[in-house]
């Protein structure tokens, strides 16, 4: 029997009272009271410094676009003409473009992408599941030059041939409708860049809505099935309201990344700085698209301190959007204690 | 505003870098990206035949002013050239090294290289979008017997400021008085119509994938790409093609021996190419560093001798000999803090 039983840990222990402590009591080392001190002067110091860093980006900005500030004050988000053969800028056409192929990315990509989450989440064979999502985050790491080149050498030709010539042959003589897809069908322009921006932005919220509709608790799901619920209502009445703060971060997440992408828009937005038309398809330019173009060969003065405007606007309008999602957030949040 | 601060970060970066690298002989310069590739192949040719280093960085024609200017380099290099105001308020000298050509490309279906003729007047109306189709009588009266399809014309023109947008549109402001006063000239203007593409290849591939496109690329670029060019008439009313020997005709035929201030569009002369232009050098006519100075010009003086060449390999036009002196004959300007010349003999 005794060789069965597995030896005792303690063999001293078998013939001492149980109440006396076995071997020596482990060695504690004392932490200086310094380490705490100068780990909280740590701590505190990159925290500050990512508020300093915020506060330095937006002082520097401030103080290179001043002459440009001087010049135009606020009148510069609506001026619409960027000459810099007489020296005059306004930011309108710019501030537009970012605005208009942000609004037409997240128009077309919202849908799908909550299409695509709730496929994975809910309907999709257990098979399909791993594949499928792991092809769309690779989507996420494809570089965005590689979207504009695509978007320029592919995207667009089919754009102009398949879409906007038949469109043009439809809507031939249509008040304010034709003027909408009116111009030279060459591919590139408003909006060939949202939907390039559409497809960059879709895995980012794809991914994260799907995550969030995952953190909704079996309990509740299954409990909604179990009352005769169909798909459809389970996913509005319940994964939804369970996970819109989630579904409304996935939104801003694309947002913020079509505002301030840049190569890819430079390749197929057109970089033209005028603003007759209202057609979708007219080549037009994006705040990021003129920096990129145009910082580097900028005359001193006016020129530069104009680009770096329209920097310290492009800043302003993302600031703008993340403080508005934050403020939306906390308004559900408040919603919710309310009902329950 | 990111990808600016990015880039200046990085340019500062890799200047720092460079400048702990490079010893206190080395010479380095910075500016215009069209004749960066003539610059390297000369920098390496010369590291080998006399151990020297030349560090060019193409950071653009702007920026390389603004280095000048700042004294980070010892040369600048600029595809405008500087007026001699401009030159004498900033203390400098410039003086050109080779030349090239901008040459207006197409792409229309059935169009051989060179079929098309156009003037600059038409050129532009076609970039005020005055003349939108390319069956517009204009076009069909000059060109009898092409077929010019019932198309929409795609102008393409550079987004980026760039020396071949001043060589472009500095001969439109000479041959179209409308284009003078709507639109000027400058390395970036208000452009009235078109797309942008950035660089050459941009430009190029709006080219080449727009039906009915008609953009503007260097020289060098539109023969290795074997792109569609149009027949130009210059000054003295002749059709001519873009050539090596259009190109030296137009510089042969400007008058170097008052001002380099010499932009090269619209020259006389029967065989001269209308959108040419010369590439320049920058340097301070006071050096601090007269050492780096008398190495630059050294290494500029070795590739005039023996450039032409590599120059010509990468479709560069070098200089007529006579220019050649006379920029020799300036560089007496440069003079160190004690006023000597750094010139060499």
């Amino acid at each position: 029997m005794a060789a069965t039983l597995p030896a005792s840990p303690f063999p001293q222990a078998q013939d001492k009272p149980r109440t006396e402590p076995v071997g020596e009591p482990p060695v504690q080392r004392k932490a200086s009271p310094w380490a705490d001190i100068v780990f909280s002067a740590l701590a505190h110091g990159a925290a500050w410094l990512v508020l300093l860093l915020l506060l330095g980006i937006i002082g520097s900005l401030l103080i290179s676009a001043m002459p440009a500030i001087r010049e135009y004050g606020l009148s510069f988000l609506w001026r619409s003409d960027w000459d810099p053969v007489k020296n005059q800028y306004g930011g309108l056409v710019m501030i537009y473009g970012t605005l208009m192929t942000s609004f037409i990315a997240l128009l077309i990509a919202v849908p799908v992408s909550f299409g695509i989450a709730l496929f994975l989440t809910e309907l999709s064979p257990g098979w399909l599941r791993r594949p499928l999502g792991i092809a769309v985050e690779l989507l996420a790491a494809v570089p965005s030059i590689v979207y504009g080149m695509w978007g320029l050498l592919v995207f667009g030709p089919i754009l102009a041939t398949y879409v906007q010539q038949p469109l043009q042959k439809l809507l031939h003589g249509v008040p304010y409708l034709s003027r909408l897809v009116e111009g030279a069908p060459v591919g590139i322009g408003i909006f060939s860049a949202g939907v390039i921006l559409a497809i960059m932005i879709i895995p980012f919220i794809a991914a994260v809505m799907r995550d969030v509709f995952e953190t909704t608790p079996a309990m509740l799901r299954e409990s909604a099935y179990g009352l005769g619920s169909t798909t459809w209502e389970v996913v509005f009445r319940v994964v939804l309201p369970y996970t819109k703060a989630g579904v409304i971060g996935a939104v801003m997440l694309g947002l913020g990344r079509a505002l301030g992408e840049t190569m890819a828009i430079t390749f197929v937005i057109g970089n033209m700085n005028q603003l007759d038309s209202p057609s979708l398809f007219a080549a037009a330019n994006s705040i990021t698209s003129a920096l990129a173009n145009e910082f580097a060969e900028a005359e001193e003065g006016l020129h530069q301190a104009s680009l770096i405007y329209l920097g310290l606007i492009l800043f302003f309008i993302t600031f703008v959007v993340l403080a508005l999602s934050k403020v939306l957030l906390s308004q559900l949040k408040k919603g919710e204690g309310s009902r329950t | 505003m990111k990808i600016a601060q990015i880039s200046s970060v990085l340019i500062l970066s890799a200047s720092m870098a460079l400048a702990a690298s490079v010893q206190a002989q080395d010479v380095t310069g910075a500016g215009a990206s069209f004749p960066a590739p003539v610059y390297s192949k000369w920098a390496d040719a010369y590291n080998k035949a006399t151990g020297a280093r030349i560090n060019y960085q193409s950071v653009g024609s702007g920026a390389g002013l603004k280095q000048i200017r700042a004294k980070t380099v010892d040369f600048g290099a600029s595809d405008m050239p500087l007026t001699d105001e401009e030159l004498a308020k900033d203390g400098l000298v410039q003086f050109p090294t080779v030349i090239g050509g901008v040459v207006p490309v197409v792409n229309i279906k059935g169009i051989q290289p060179g079929q098309i003729k156009l003037t600059g007047q038409l050129l532009g109306d076609i970039y005020l979008g005055k003349i939108a189709k390319w069956n517009d009588p204009a076009l069909t009266a000059l060109n009898p017997g092409v077929p010019l399809p019932d198309e929409a014309i795609a102008v393409v023109r550079r987004a980026d400021g760039s020396g071949t947008s001043f060589i472009f549109t500095n001969y439109l402001s000479k041959v179209n008085a409308e284009w003078k006063s709507k639109v000027g000239e400058g390395a970036a203007v208000n452009w009235p119509t078109g797309a942008g593409g950035k660089g050459n290849e941009g430009v190029s591939a709006f080219v080449q994938r727009l039906p009915g496109a008609i953009g503007y690329v260097e020289y060098a670029y539109a023969k290795q790409n074997k792109m569609s060019h149009v027949l130009m008439k210059n000054a003295a009313g002749v059709f001519v093609g873009p050539d090596d020997l259009n190109f030296k005709a137009a510089a042969a035929g400007a008058d170097w021996s008052k001002t380099f201030y010499q932009v090269l569009t619209e020259q006389p002369g029967k065989e001269s190419w209308p959108l040419t232009g010369a590439t320049f050098i920058l340097m301070h006519k006071s050096q601090d560093k007269p050492v780096q100075a008398t190495n630059s010009l050294k290494f500029f003086d070795w590739a005039y001798g023996n450039g032409d060449k590599m120059a010509a390999d990468l479709e560069y036009v070098t200089l007529p000999d006579s220019v050649k002196n006379l920029v020799r004959k300036q560089w007496g300007e440069i003079k160190d803090g004690a006023g000597k010349a750094v010139a060499f003999k």
